[in-house]
């Protein structure tokens, strides 16, 4: 178990962790995700006392981690790949660890062998891939068979095979009964892997919700419609209780003139109403369907709606907010005066 | 492989293992773990064969030199100082002995290892004492080995000319032991500043900066203050494997004790800073 209360960091005049509260349970993983810059790292370091918070408390099993013995035990942290000297073999990276805990010999052997490392045991972590050296962190977290994971991108350097085994290990260790904390800023791989998620923009926190009520939360599903008639069709809609607006047009922006919806070739969301319903509707009413088409907000839609304002580093032209991490315009003034109102 | 492979028993909670081990058992097993550390990297090895090469190596030129002075002019004799003759490669030797200081925790911060050791051991005081303990240690032993290597080699060649001195003579066994401890003296001043500084190369100049700057400085100073050189850490701490030193030199153990002012200057530095800062390079 992991509980943060009113946690901050600033760093100079900048808050890079702002107030956040939230707590991760046993027995699930957690996905801890926001954009670049977002203080995932800088909450997780705090979490394991690496950096000092300035307001507020990290704990972990109950107590500050600073006050854990033997903290192997308590916590298995991934929180840099390269977190190992590069001269070092990736055996003895692991048994100095363990000695510092008095955990034998026998169980780093056995950690190596479960992250497939045991064949390059005695060789420089230095010439180690990415995704070596992640299976590397993973091993020495998992060191001390502690009850809480945590897990800064675990994933990054990893190839399909190795994403793979990853979130089955993460999911594994979960099902246990584990905490297990892993941040990212891919969505579509916490979808995957986390039951839970907890997302946080510009060091604030956004939502701490399941997978599920995030999905449905961030973005209602709407059906595109295509009909003979949809300028009559969207009145019926209305009058059936959905909200109905013009779907975007996917070619030119040009096209996407407000007139354009009434036109046949124009199509219409419509949601609060199901694929089904607006079938029998058009039909009772003399209308043909030409098309009806249920769209699932994706996780990451939600996430892109959520976010859209608390992105540090986007792109000038990046119409895709989140994912970019072109040579930092700073985000939006809502978001701004958002966090001066927050915090007034 | 299976879910159930992951771990060799379920999480427990952790109030049977504390109770498994003492604090100091705990301790012990800390200053284990630097010690493996300090044992599998190469750059221990390479500084280690550095520095007995400079002790021991210049012992045995300075003192073939002095054998072959000696063997064409007698009269020269008077001039050697056979003891500190043998240690003189002491000065050379510190480099590396310092240098090896310096990395045993700038090379934790520079390559992100400070991470995983902190998170294995939360208690950063505990681990930069069981690092300074356990390389200390290391050092006494090193120091002490190559000190009496480079005195028996120096005295054997020495001999040649009749000109060689055993350690029964005065001051010689305090010397060599000296040559030893301020060897790991610098060692220590080394960590220290390694410690407060982090960064391998700023570490390594304020560290030869303050083994050299203070005395090239002092000697700046009207004739009046000469004796503050005295009390710089180079000159201070090098009375101890210095055979008779003449005033206003500082006596050996006198001197000793100034330097490990500074060592120890250097240790609270480092334990405030370590203690106040994040764990990780800015």
């Amino acid at each position: 178990m992991i509980e943060v209360r009113e946690l901050s960091k600033r760093y100079g005049g900048k808050t890079a962790v702002d107030a956040l509260t939230f707590t991760v349970k046993p027995g699930a993983v957690t996905g801890f995700l926001g954009p670049n810059g977002a203080g995932k790292s800088t909450t997780m370091r705090m979490m394991l006392g690496l950096s000092r918070p300035d307001s507020g408390t990290a704990t972990v099993n109950g107590r500050p981690f600073t006050e854990h013995r033997r903290a192997l035990h308590e916590a298995g942290a991934l929180l840099d790949a390269h977190a190992a000297h590069r001269g070092r073999s990736s055996y003895n990276h692991l048994l100095c660890l363990a000695q510092s805990n008095r955990i034998p010999r026998r169980r780093v052997d056995q950690v190596l062998e479960l992250v497939g490392l045991a064949g390059v045991a005695g060789r420089r972590v230095g010439a180690f891939s990415l995704g070596m050296a992640q299976r590397l962190g993973i091993a020495a977290a998992l060191l001390g068979d502690p009850p809480v994971l945590i897990c800064d991108e675990p994933i990054n350097g990893l190839d399909p095979e190795g994403i793979l085994w990853m979130r089955t290990l993460l999911r594994g260790l979960a099902a246990e009964g584990r905490t297990v904390l892993v941040s990212s800023h891919l969505m579509s791989e916490m979808a995957l892997t986390a039951d839970h998620l907890v997302v946080i923009g510009r060091g604030r926190l956004l939502a701490d919700t399941g997978v599920r009520e995030f999905v449905e939360g961030g973005a209602r599903s709407s059906v595109l419609v295509r009909s003979s008639d949809q300028a009559r069709l969207a009145a019926l809609l209305e009058r059936a209780g959905a909200v109905v607006r013009p779907a975007e047009p996917r070619h030119a922006a040009g096209e996407a003139e407000a007139g354009e919806s009434a036109s046949p070739r124009g199509g219409l969301l419509a949601s609060g109403i199901t694929a089904a319903e607006i079938g029998e509707l058009a039909v009772r009413h003399d209308i043909v369907p030409h098309e009806l088409a249920t769209q699932h907000a994706s996780l990451e839609a939600a996430y892109m709606e959520l976010t859209r304002d608390a992105v540090d580093y986007r792109a000038e032209n990046a119409d895709v907010p989140g994912t970019s991490t072109g040579t930092g315009i700073s985000s939006g003034e809502s978001a701004t005066d958002e966090t001066k109102r927050v915090r007034a | 492989m299976t879910t159930t492979q992951f771990t060799a028993q379920a999480p427990a909670s952790d109030a049977a293992r504390r109770s498994a081990g003492s604090a100091l058992s705990d301790f012990g097993a800390v200053m284990l773990a630097e010690w493996t550390k300090l044992r599998t990297v190469r750059s221990t090895y390479w500084t280690a064969v550095f520095a007995a090469l400079a002790v021991i190596g210049i012992a045995a030129g300075s003192c073939a030199q002095w054998a072959d002075t000696i063997s064409q002019h007698r009269d020269r004799l008077s001039d050697l100082d056979p003891i500190t003759a043998s240690l003189t490669g002491t000065y050379l030797g510190q480099l590396a002995v310092g240098t090896l200081g310096v990395l045993v925790i700038s090379a934790e911060y520079g390559s992100g290892m400070i991470s995983a050791t902190l998170t294995a051991i939360p208690q950063r005081r505990t681990v930069l004492a069981a690092k300074a303990l356990t390389f200390t240690a290391a050092n006494l032993v090193f120091g002490q080995l190559v000190g009496f290597a480079a005195f028996g080699l120096g005295q054997a060649i020495l001999s040649t000319q009749h000109a060689g001195v055993s350690l029964s003579h005065p001051g010689a066994l305090r010397a060599t032991t000296g040559a030893g401890l301020y060897l790991a003296a610098v060692g220590l001043l080394g960590f220290g500043i390694g410690a407060a500084v982090r960064h391998t190369a700023g570490a390594l100049a304020t560290l030869f900066g303050l083994l050299f700057l203070p005395s090239a400085l002092a000697d700046l100073l009207p004739p009046s203050k000469h004796y503050v050189i005295e009390y710089m850490p180079a000159n201070s701490g090098s009375q101890v494997f210095t055979a008779n030193p003449h005033p206003p030199a500082l006596a050996p153990w006198t001197g000793f004790a100034v330097f490990c002012l500074y060592v120890v200057a250097g240790l609270i530095a480092a334990v405030i800073l370590t203690e106040r800062r994040d764990a990780v390079l800015g």
